[in-house]
């Protein structure tokens, strides 16, 4: 049900998307006004959010450990699991951020005979997110092209790779269809996996919808129904310097893909796709596992009531004297 | 104590492979007998200043919470959010991957979904979504919001005493969510309106109060002591002289409490001062600081302070130049990541450098304490220690990594080179339950009660179950670990599970197979039971 209402949504949002892209009068803000609107609170919001997380303090080092410590010398510390420099922080970041390390060590439980347990290696989530993200992130770069003239070389570069495939003569960008099908894989796991389903809040379906949305409209201008991509990059170029085109000759499609982006954009930094700056200030993951060998200092340390040696002797004296304990006063 | 049903019964319904019909919001918490923990005593509360003492029951329908309790709860949140960065960027970044889901003994256990680390964690982000995000306060319940009511905090004094802090889900979790720091923060904020537990915070008053959690005064302590020592003697022929508060003592040892006076602790200690003994190091005990564990750290991280300060204070009034901790679980965790942070610097103490080896714990320059397995280990390795691993004979090991050494310290090795040294048959638990993979007891954090033992067993089970495992395949009869509260719960899970293990700290195999200058030959080992080939030797 909660379901049901995340996909109206986002159908109605594509729908009001099509509607100002038929209508010419509406074009000035949907074309110009709604785009720049999300760009100018995705960008606020990102950073007020990110604000926020970083000038929160860290009181304690909290660094979850998942390797052998640095103690003796002949004892093979694991520098990324357990690490206690920058350097190789740095590296158990980078195995986070870039390969998704803590999700490849998944392993599924199982009910097995009579009751008792047994683990299975599990890498379709791991593979999943990896896909979807990453070509999540090739197809963000490869519309950079519509923001920088000359188009910038990485775009190019990554363009040749991402379409080494040709369909009906024209480069297939591979990243566009596995971003539709991670986004599918990782819908299907929600609604399949009882557990996962369990868990899942409607908003969660929304940001699958929204993206699949996108994914496929812009598969459809690119494949099927071609838009008009020197009039689309007049306008993109506009919006960068302030200087807004009004598009002509653009399809409603288009305007089906601009307007599920915008909301995504809007959206983004009052929503769980803040995951994507926690991921880095993750303290658990960002810290160095050294608190023994350096202090870790808590900015709001404050002094408390405690029970002071000289209290407890008051208290005990006379046993202490009894059971030939030393004492500091008589 | 809650009758609890049989082994083969409660496998039965474990059942985490399917999910109920209704959502967990609409579920109200059952308080049935075997779960739940008994609430703290009004005196208990009343000796460390903690609010709203009062005779209640989680059973009854009228929690007699302070009239503004709402205010106390989501003002609390709201300072510990500017407090706390890991609060912050937990209630916003978690996707509802699931990938946690699993990881949880007390969701493989019970099936209770709510005891998934997400949905434990979702227990407060509901709330943290409604109050204090535009999201949550617009969209609600399809935002996964919810306003705060006294059931919530029913659910949360359940729940949130349904995890033992263990952190072995924020392994998992691909943004590194630790949902133990999240209950953490869920029972300080229970603390507020005085939702706490008995198991919990009488020890947290003793410990205040005579300086360790079983309330054993200065007297007693000397006396348990003496019979430690008696038994030495009559094991080994030698008489060791432990001190307590001794000023100008080089190193202060601080144990956790429940080794001096509950088997099998007591075996634990008993190596560890055999071995201190032997190498002659110049060491002292306190009475005032008889307590390595922190029950505080379960309450609150300022009642974790207020508890920690005696080990520096005394570390400073005994003037020792540093500080050896025994073999406990939590306590690590607080003397590693909190310790020199809440009552440091430490700067008054030296590095520790053990006067055998004269190797220098680097490691450990600023807080100036090392881990007991680490000075064993070294002096093994350093060859200053005679051993005779085939006393341990009779016993083939296996190791449980207790949780807090492991996930938020990392020492995984140096227990076992030791218990490699110390005998002659031990075997790993498939690696998906060891290392930082470990399982929980099911009774840490403060859980370890009687009253919620049904709970305890199904916490315990996939620990009980690699176990068993080992047991099958190898015939593995003894349990060994460096943890006082798994001394105190893996004794029954392993009764109520795998019968024929035993559990025994990882000194006390140390113990056993230490060969002392001038012992008498030993018969028997520290529990007084024959050693291997005593027998065969009598009948020659
Ligand atoms: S693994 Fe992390 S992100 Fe995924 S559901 Fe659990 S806490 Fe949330
Ligand atoms: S910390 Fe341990 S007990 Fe608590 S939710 Fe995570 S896995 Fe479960």
């Amino acid at each position: 049900m909660q379901m049901l209402i995340a996909l109206a949504i986002v159908a109605g949002i594509a729908a009001i998307g099509y509607i100002g892209g038929m209508m010419p009068a509406l074009q000035f803000l949907f074309a110009i006004v709604l785009p720049l609107l999300a760009i100018a609170i995705f960008l606020v919001g990102f950073v007020w959010k990110v604000w926020s997380w970083a000038k929160t303090p860290v009181p304690f080092c909290i660094a979850t450990t998942v390797g052998q410590q640095k103690s003796l010398p002949w004892i093979k510390q694991d520098k990324i699991g357990n690490p206690s420099d920058t350097a190789s922080v740095v590296r158990r970041m980078a195995g986070e951020i870039l390969l998704f390390r803590s999700l490849f060590r998944n392993v599924k439980a199982e009910i097995g005979p009579n009751g008792w347990l047994g683990y299975s290696v599990e890498k379709w989530l791991w593979l999943f997110a990896v896909l979807f993200h990453w070509s999540f992130l090739f197809v963000v770069i490869r519309h950079l092209r519509f923001f920088f003239v000359p188009s910038p070389a990485i775009v190019r570069g990554l363009e040749k790779i991402d379409g080494f495939l040709l369909f009906d003569l024209q480069p297939l960008f591979l990243s566009g269809i596995l971003l539709l099908v991670g986004i599918a894989a990782l819908y299907l796991r929600r609604i399949v996996i009882p557990q996962v389903r369990y868990i899942s809040h409607g908003i969660d379906f929304v940001p699958l919808f929204l993206i699949a949305g996108i994914a496929l409209s812009g598969i459809l201008l690119r494949y099927v129904w071609p838009t008009d991509v020197v009039a689309v990059k007049s306008m993109t170029m506009g919006w960068v310097t302030l200087n807004p085109v009004l598009p002509t000759n653009i399809s409603p499609l288009f305007f089906v893909h601009l307007t599920l982006v915008s909301v995504l954009l809007a959206w983004f930094p009052f929503s769980k796709l803040m995951h994507m700056g926690g991921v880095f200030l993750s303290p658990t993951r960002n810290q160095r596992a050294n608190s023994r060998e350096y202090r870790h200092v808590n900015p709001w340390n404050y002094p408390v009531h405690t029970h002071t040696y000289e209290e407890y002797e008051d208290e005990f004296r006379d046993r202490m004297k009894g059971a030939g304990l030393p004492v500091d006063k008589e | 104590m809650a009758k609890i049903a049989k082994p083969a019964e409660l496998l039965k319904n474990t059942g985490f492979d399917s999910v109920p019909q209704t959502h967990w919001m609409d579920t109200p918490v059952d308080f049935r007998p075997g779960t739940w923990l008994f609430p703290g005593k009004a005196e208990s509360l009343i000796a460390v200043d903690l609010p709203n003492p009062r005779k209640w029951s989680p059973e009854d329908a009228d929690w007699k919470l302070p009239p503004n309790w709402k205010e106390i709860i989501l003002d609390g949140m709201r300072e510990r959010l500017q407090r706390y960065r890991s609060f912050r960027v937990f209630m916003d970044s978690c996707v509802r991957c699931g990938a946690c889901a699993d990881k949880c003994h007390f969701y493989l256990g019970s099936g209770d979904p709510r005891n998934m680390p997400v949905l434990r964690a979702e227990l407060l982000r509901s709330v943290y979504l409604y109050y204090f995000t535009p999201t949550g306060k617009t969209l609600g319940r399809f935002a996964g919001a919810r306003e705060l009511t006294e059931d919530v905090i029913k659910e949360w004094f359940y729940y949130f005493h349904q995890c033992t802090e263990c952190r072995r889900c924020s392994v998992f979790c691909p943004y590194g969510i630790d949902t133990a720091e999240i209950t953490m923060i869920g029972r300080e904020l229970l603390n507020l309106i005085g939702c706490n537990i008995d198991w919990i915070v009488t020890p947290v008053a003793n410990c205040y109060m005579k300086g360790n959690h079983l309330g054993i005064q200065p007297h007693g302590l000397v006396d348990s002591m003496d019979f430690l020592v008696e038994n030495i003697q009559d094991i080994t022929g030698i008489k060791i002289e432990p001190t307590f508060n001794r000023k100008g003592a080089e190193i202060l040892y601080v144990p956790p409490s429940g080794d001096i006076f509950a088997d099998p602790g007591t075996f634990a200690l008993m190596g560890q001062l055999m071995l201190f003994h032997e190498t002659g190091i110049d060491y002292t005990l306190s009475t005032y600081a008889s307590e390595g564990g922190n029950f505080g750290s379960f309450t609150s991280m300022e009642m974790a302070k207020r508890l920690n300060a005696k080990i520096y204070a005394e570390a400073k009034r005994l003037g020792v130049k540093w500080i050896i901790g025994g073999e406990c679980g939590h306590m690590w965790r607080v003397i590693h990541q909190f310790m020199d942070t809440m009552n440091g610097p430490g700067d008054f103490l030296e590095t520790p450098v053990n006067p055998l080896t004269g190797t220098r714990f680097e490691h450990a320059k600023a807080t100036g304490m090392i881990h007991v397995t680490e000075f064993t280990a070294d002096l093994i390795h350093e060859g200053k220690i005679k051993l005779d691993p085939s006393r341990n004979d009779n016993v083939k090991v296996t190791f449980h990594d207790s949780c807090n050494p492991s996930r938020a310290m990392g020492l995984l090795e140096e227990p076992r080179y030791i218990l490699n040294k110390v005998c002659n048959h031990f075997y790993e638990m498939p690696e998906e339950t060891i290392r930082e993979n470990t399982f929980c007891c099911g009774g840490g954090s403060g859980l370890g009660a009687d009253e919620n033992m049904e709970m305890r067993m199904r916490g315990g089970l996939p620990r009980a179950n690699a176990v068993r495992y080992v047991h099958e395949k190898f015939g593995v009869n003894m349990l060994s670990c460096v943890c006082a509260i798994d001394r105190a719960t893996l004794p029954p899970l392993m009764h109520y599970w795998v019968p024929k293990v035993a559990v025994c700290g990882v000194h006390e195999l140390v113990g056993n197979a230490l060969i002392m200058k001038g012992e008498m030959k030993r018969k028997q080992n520290l529990r007084f039971e024959d050693l291997p080939g005593v027998e065969e030797d009598g009948n020659e």
